[in-house]
C-alpha cells in the first residue's frame, strides 16, 4: 500500500514536502503500524506516539484529510495512496510533529480543575449516578487535539477562542455536582471570543476519536448562560 | 558552548500518578519543583490503568485495611515487606478520598458513595469471602485519576520540562545525586538540572517483552539511570504477566471484567479456573490464572485455528452492564479483536504487564542501598511508583494495588523530602555531568552499523522466549548468552539520523540502553533464583522455598553481581503474617 507521508526538517528544509513509502500491510494493521515500518525504513521518519490502543492521546494526525487517531485507525479504512499529514493549523515542528502549545494554554485557560468552597467532608463527597451520569461524554477526553485542530475557529483565533477540547473541558467541570464555582467559570466565558466563535460547524463531532461531542458542551454551556441571565 | 544549567528546589523524573502525587505535596510547600517528562503528562501510561484502585471503604460490603493488608502479604507469596504493606493499605483509604475530593469522577452507588467492584485476591476476613475493595470510574480509573491530578498540579502552579527526556543522574564522590541531565526533545539540547532531592518516577519497563499491554514509552528508564548511578535494583525477576492480554496483540482487557462476573472458557468451553482453583476460580491471583491459561494452550485446549489463546466470556452480563462499567474495554475488543465482547467471547492470552521489582526505597520513598553489614539511604534519591520496590508486591502484585501503591507513595516522598529542601545545594560534580554528557555523545558516532530497531526487536524477542512465564534452568541459560551477546552488539549500534530538532530515533536508542539494562537484571536475576514463588515459576523448581529464598534479590549492574536482604516480615502496629502456603 502507499502512503505519501508529509516530511519537514527545520535544520535542512524550508517547507514541507511529500515522501512516498510503500508498506505491506496485514490484517488487523492500524494506521500506527504503518509509520512505524515507515519509520523501519527511514529512521529519521518522525511522529508522537505511545499506548497503542488510543488512551494517550499522543499520535493524532491528518489522514486523507481527517484528523484521526493514527493507533486505532485500521489502514483497512483507508484509501491509497494514503497521505498522511500534521495536524492543520499548528506549527509544524518536525514531520507529523506539531506545537501544541497554543491548544494546552486554551485548556488551562478554562481553569481546569475542581472548585470545592466547602470545607472537605472526612470521607467522598457524595453524588447520585444520576449527577454522575452526567460527566459521561466529557470526563472521557484524551486531549489529543483532533478536534481543536480542525475547528476553522481555531485556526483563525487560537488566541482568542478556547476551541472545542477546552469548552468541552469547562462544561466538564459546570457540570459536575460537586464544584463550586459556576459563576465565576460562565462570567470567565463572557465576550465575544472564548465561547462565542463557536459557529457550530461541527467539524469537532465529526473527528473526535473518543465519540465526544463538543458542540453540544458548548450548546449547554450557552444555555446555562442564558438561564443565568434571567 | 557551555552547558545551560536550572536549579531547583526539587526535581521529579515522571509525571505519571506517582511523580504527580510527588509534585502536588510539595506545590503546598513555597518549594522551587520541576518535573520532567518525556510526554506530556496526560500522556504517561497511568493514563491506561482500566479497572481501579483498592481502598477498604466498606461501600459495597464490609472491609477494613488489616483485611486488605493479609491479601497483599498473601498475594505477594510472602516476600512483601510487611511495614511498607501495612502502612499502604491504611493510607488507602484517605489517598482515595483525596482523590475523590481533587474531582476523580469516580462511578457511584445508588447512596452516592464510591462505587467499589471485586478484583482478584481480594477477601473478607482474612481469607474468607470474596470482597470488593476496587474504586473505579468506569473501566477508565488510571485516566481520570491521571487526569485529575495533572489538574490539580495546574492549579498549584507546578512547574512543567514537557517533552524532555532524563539522561542520567549525577552523583558526587560520597554517592548524593545533585539532579540530572536531560534533554530537552524538540530542540535536542541539553540541560542540566540540579537538585537537593530528586525523585526517580520513571514507570515500568514492559516494552522489555514482545508482547506487552505497556506503552512504547515504558522503557525502564529510571531503573537504567540508578543502575548506572551504582544502585542497585531489587526483585527483578518478579515481572507480571496479566492473563488477559488481547490474543497476538498485547493490549489490556482489565481483571475488571472477570470482577463484573466475567469467566475464561477453552475450547471445549469448560470454566477450566475452577480446576486450577476451586474456590476464587477466575478470580484468583494474577500469576495463577495466566499459568492456567499458558498450560491450557501448552496441553491443547487452546482455541483458534492455531490453538493458541482462550476466551474470555462476558456477553451474559448484558448490553447494560457493559457499557455502564466496562465501556473502554468494549471498544477495544472492537478495534483490535474485531470482537463485540457484548456479543462474543473475546480472544485473550496472557501478556507482559507489570514490574514487582525496582528501586529498593523504604516506605517514606528514599532510595536504600546496602552498606556493610545494614543498608543506608543514598542522599538525595528518591524513587516511587512502578519504577520502585517498596516492597509492597513482591513476588505478585495484586490488581488495583498498583495505582494504590503509586499513589501513596508517590505522596510520602513528596512529604519526606520537605526536610530535605532545608539544607543547601552541594557543589556540582563537573565529571559526573561529563560522564553523562557522553552517553549522550556516544550516538553521534557515525558510519554503518547495527540498526536501534533491529537489535531492539530481537532483544525483546529473546526476553520472551527465554524470560516468560515458565522459567527452566535450561532455557533461561541459553537465553542469558543470547542476551549477552546482545548486549555486547550495543557497542555497534549507529543511528543514521544525527539531526537535533525532536530526534526520535535518538531517543530510542537511549532506551535501548534503558531496556537492556533492565532485560539483564531480570534475566540475571531469575536464574540465580531456585524456587517458584509468585510470578516467578521454575517446572524445575516447582515449590517455594522458605528457607532458602525468603529473601530480596539486588542486581548490580557492574559485572552482573547479585547480593541478597531479608524480607522484613515485622509490620508496624499489628501482628505478623507468617508464611503459609498460597491457595485460591
Ligand atoms: C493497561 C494497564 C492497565 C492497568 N490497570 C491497572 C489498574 O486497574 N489498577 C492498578 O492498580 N494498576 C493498573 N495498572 C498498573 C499501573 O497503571 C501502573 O503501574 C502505574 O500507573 C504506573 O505509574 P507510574 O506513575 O509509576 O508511571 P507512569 O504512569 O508510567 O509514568 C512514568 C512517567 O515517567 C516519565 N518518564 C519515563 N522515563 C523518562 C525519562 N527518561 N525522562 C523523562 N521522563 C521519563 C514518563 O514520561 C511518564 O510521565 C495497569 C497498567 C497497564 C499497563
Ligand atoms: S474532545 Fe475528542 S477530539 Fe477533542 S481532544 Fe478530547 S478526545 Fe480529542
Amino acid at each position: 500500500m502507499q502512503f505519501l507521508v508529509s516530511r519537514f526538517n527545520p535544520e535542512r528544509d524550508d517547507k514541507p514536502r511529500q515522501q512516498s513509502f510503500e508498506v505491506e500491510t496485514w490484517r488487523g494493521m492500524m494506521l500506527r503500524d504503518a509509520l512505524l515500518e515507515i519509520k523501519r525504513q527511514d529512521e529519521s521518519f518522525t511522529f508522537r506516539h505511545s499506548c497503542g490502543e488510543g488512551v494517550c492521546g499522543s499520535d493524532g494526525v491528518n489522514v486523507n484529510g481527517t484528523n484521526r487517531l493514527a493507533c486505532i485507525t485500521p489502514v483497512s479504512e483507508l484509501n491509497a495512496p494514503v497521505e498522511v499529514r500534521p495536524f492543520p493549523g499548528r506549527p509544524i515542528i518536525r514531520d507529523l510533529v506539531v506545537d501544541m502549545s497554543q491548544f494546552y494554554n486554551q485548556y488551562r485557560a478554562v481553569e481546569p480543575w475542581l472548585v470545592r468552597k466547602d470545607p472537605m467532608p472526612e470521607q467522598e463527597i457524595l453524588q447520585s449516578p444520576e449527577e454522575r451520569e452526567k460527566l459521561d461524554g466529557l470526563y472521557e477526553c484524551i486531549m489529543c487535539g483532533c478536534c481543536s485542530t480542525a475547528c476553522p475557529s481555531f485556526w483563525w483565533n487560537p488566541e482568542k477562542f478556547h476551541g472545542p477540547q477546552a469548552l468541552l473541558t469547562a462544561w466538564r467541570f459546570l457540570a459536575d455536582s460537586r464544584d463550586q464555582a459556576e459563576e465565576e467559570r460562565l462570567d470567565a466565558l463572557e465576550g465575544p471570543y472564548k465561547l462565542f466563535r463557536c459557529h457550530t460547524i461541527m467539524n469537532c463531532v465529526e473527528v473526535c476519536p473518543k465519540g465526544l461531542n463538543p458542540t453540544k458542551a458548548i450548546g449547554h454551556i450557552k444555555q446555562l448562560m442564558l438561564k443565568n441571565a434571567i | 558552548m557551555g552547558l545551560v544549567k536550572r536549579r531547583f528546589d526539587a526535581l521529579i523524573i515522571g509525571a505519571g500518578g506517582a511523580g504527580l502525587n510527588a509534585a502536588l505535596q510539595m506545590a503546598r510547600t513555597d518549594a522551587r519543583v520541576a518535573v520532567v517528562s518525556k510526554v506530556f503528562p496526560t500522556r504517561s501510561h497511568t493514563v491506561a490503568a482500566q479497572g481501579g484502585v483498592n481502598a477498604a471503604l466498606g461501600n459495597v460490603m464490609p472491609d477494613n485495611w488489616h483485611w486488605h493488608m493479609f491479601d497483599t502479604v498473601k498475594g505477594s507469596d510472602y516476600l512483601g515487606d510487611q511495614d511498607a504493606i501495612e502502612y499502604m493499605c491504611r493510607e488507602a483509604i484517605p489517598t482515595v478520598y483525596e482523590l475523590e475530593h481533587n474531582g476523580v469522577p469516580f462511578s457511584r452507588l445508588d447512596n452516592g458513595k464510591i462505587y467499589q467492584r471485586a478484583f482478584g485476591g481480594q477477601s473478607q476476613n482474612f481469607g474468607g469471602a470474596q470482597a470488593a475493595r476496587t474504586c473505579a470510574a468506569a473501566d477508565r480509573t488510571g485516566h481520570a485519576i491521571l487526569h485529575t491530578l495533572y489538574q490539580q498540579n495546574l492549579h498549584a502552579r507546578t512547574h512543567f520540562f514537557d517533552e524532555y527526556f532524563a539522561i542520567d543522574l549525577i552523583r558526587d564522590d560520597e554517592g548524593a545525586i545533585l539532579g540530572a541531565l536531560v534533554l530537552e526533545i524538540e530542540t535536542g539540547e541539553p540541560l542540566l538540572i540540579e537538585a537537593k532531592a530528586t525523585v526517580l518516577a520513571t514507570g515500568g519497563f514492559g516494552q522489555v517483552f514482545r508482547t506487552t499491554s505497556n506503552a512504547h514509552i515504558n522503557t525502564g528508564d529510571g531503573m537504567a539511570m540508578a543502575l548506572r548511578a551504582g544502585v542497585p535494583v531489587m526483585d527483578m525477576e518478579f515481572f507480571q504477566f496479566h492473563p488477559t492480554g488481547i490474543a497476538g496483540r498485547g493490549m489490556l482487557i482489565t481483571e475488571g471484567v472477570r470482577g463484573e462476573g466475567g469467566y475464561l472458557i477453552n475450547k471445549d468451553g469448560e470454566r477450566f479456573m475452577e480446576r486450577y482453583a476451586p474456590n476464587a476460580k477466575d478470580l484468583a491471583s494474577r500469576d495463577v490464572v495466566s499459568r492456567a491459561i499458558v498450560t491450557e494452550v501448552k496441553e491443547g485446549r487452546g482455541c483458534g485455528p492455531n490453538a493458541d489463546h482462550v476466551l474470555l466470556k462476558l456477553d451474559h452480563l448484558g448490553e447494560e452492564i457493559i457499557s455502564k462499567r466496562l465501556p473502554g474495554i468494549r471498544e477495544t475488543g472492537k478495534i483490535f479483536a474485531g470482537v463485540d465482547a457484548a456479543r462474543e467471547p473475546l480472544p485473550v492470552f496472557p501478556t507482559a504487564h507489570y514490574a514487582m521489582g525496582g528501586i529498593p526505597t523504604d516506605r517514606f520513598g528514599r532510595v536504600i542501598s546496602p552498606a556493610g553489614t545494614g543498608e543506608e539511604v543514598v542522599p538525595g534519591l528518591y524513587a516511587a511508583g512502578e519504577c520502585a520496590c517498596v516492597s509492597v508486591h513482591g513476588a505478585n502484585r495484586l490488581g488495583g494495588n498498583s495505582l494504590l501503591d503509586i499513589l501513596v507513595f508517590g505522596r510520602a516522598a513528596g512529604l519526606d523530602m520537605q526536610e530535605q529542601l532545608r539544607e543547601h545545594h552541594r557543589p556540582m560534580n563537573e565529571a559526573g555531568v561529563e560522564q553523562a554528557m557522553a552517553r549522550l555523545e556516544r550516538w553521534d558516532q557515525k558510519g554503518e552499523g547495527v540498526g536501534v530497531r533491529e537489535l531492539r526487536d530481537e532483544f525483546r524477542k529473546a526476553m520472551e522466549d527465554h524470560a516468560g512465564v515458565f522459567r527452566t534452568e535450561e532455557i533461561m541459560t541459553e537465553g542469558l548468552q543470547i542476551l549477552r551477546k546482545l548486549r555486547d552488539k550495543l557497542s555497534e549500534v549507529r543511528l543514521q539520523d544525527h539531526s537535533k530538532v525532536f530526534n526520535t530515533a535518538r531517543i530510542e536508542a537511549l532506551e535501548l540502553e534503558n531496556l537492556i539494562d533492565c532485560g539483564m537484571a531480570i534475566a540475571v536475576s531469575a536464574l540465580a533464583r531456585q524456587e517458584s514463588r509468585g510470578a516467578h515459576s521454575r517446572p524445575d523448581y516447582p515449590k517455594r522455598d522458605d528457607i532458602n529464598w525468603m529473601k530480596h534479590t539486588l542486581y548490580y549492574r557492574d559485572g552482573d553481581r547479585l547480593d541478597y536482604k531479608p524480607v522484613k516480615t515485622r509490620p508496624l502496629t499489628v501482628e505478623p503474617f507468617p508464611p503459609k502456603e498460597r491457595v485460591y
